[in-house]
């Protein structure tokens, strides 16, 4: 195995610790502000895994699946605090 | 020669991106209010996806001979978000929380938040909701 090998499993074992960190912390709380930081990053987090599983697989395919989960990812998050914000999401 | 430089780079983005990204969940899972738990995904867990992603658009041209420029999207994308997501959730918190303070054992202060002026909220221009009246979520003490 080639050394960006190694590297790849070291960071997929990163990224996988840190979304159980992130699951912790959003089964946790305690406030909804928490919960939504943690659903946040853990779509960063997917975001991480998706790119270093098409490096893994030598492809450039999931890459539209990457980009799609950070617009729809940042736009729930907005969804949420909105709502929680002022009670309604479009005004 | 030049494969090996190319090889060793994206080894050590790959390492400081996963690092970064762990470090970032660490400090949402360890710190002890929301306030400062605000620090470890906005700043080193968008700081390890772009490591991630500049890694993957090193990776690919060298390696495979292809280009793609969906690596530069994602990370631009990212970068601007994260800032306006965090202001989001922050002034979301405050509205919920009301003028209590965040439970820190690292700082002394047992006082809430001084009361704003125009008696508004800190985080709305809300008219119909000022401080006295609103219901804050027992949820949401701290």
């Amino acid at each position: 195995m080639s050394p960006i090998g190694y590297a790849l499993g070291f960071a997929i074992g990163c990224v996988a610790l840190g979304m159980l960190l992130n699951l912790f912390r959003l089964l946790r709380g305690p406030t909804s502000g928490d919960r939504i930081l943690a659903l946040d990053t853990l779509t960063i987090n997917i975001i991480a895994m998706v790119v270093l599983f098409g490096l893994w697989e030598r492809t450039a395919d999931y890459f539209e699946a990457a980009l799609l989960l950070a617009m729809v990812g940042f736009l729930g998050t907005v969804a949420y605090s909105k709502f929680l914000l002022r009670g309604d999401i479009v005004e | 020669m030049l494969e090996i430089i190319v090889e060793y780079v994206i080894v050590l983005l790959l390492v400081v991106g996963g690092g970064f990204l762990l470090v970032g969940s660490w400090g949402l899972a360890r710190l002890p209010s929301l306030m400062t738990r605000l620090h470890g995904p906005t700043k080193a867990t968008t700081l390890g996806v772009g490591a991630c992603l500049i890694a993957s658009m090193i990776f690919f041209p060298a390696m495979e001979g292809t280009y793609s420029a969906h690596e530069l999207l994602i990370a631009l994308f990212l970068f601007l978000t994260a800032p306006i997501t965090a202001n989001m959730i922050a002034k979301s918190h405050l509205h919920r929380q009301g003028r209590n303070i965040d439970p820190n054992p690292a700082d002394d202060i047992r006082e809430g938040l001084p009361q704003p002026s125009g008696g508004k909220g800190w985080a709305t221009f809300d008219d119909s909701a000022t401080l006295d009246q609103k219901v804050v979520s027992p949820v949401d003490q701290p």
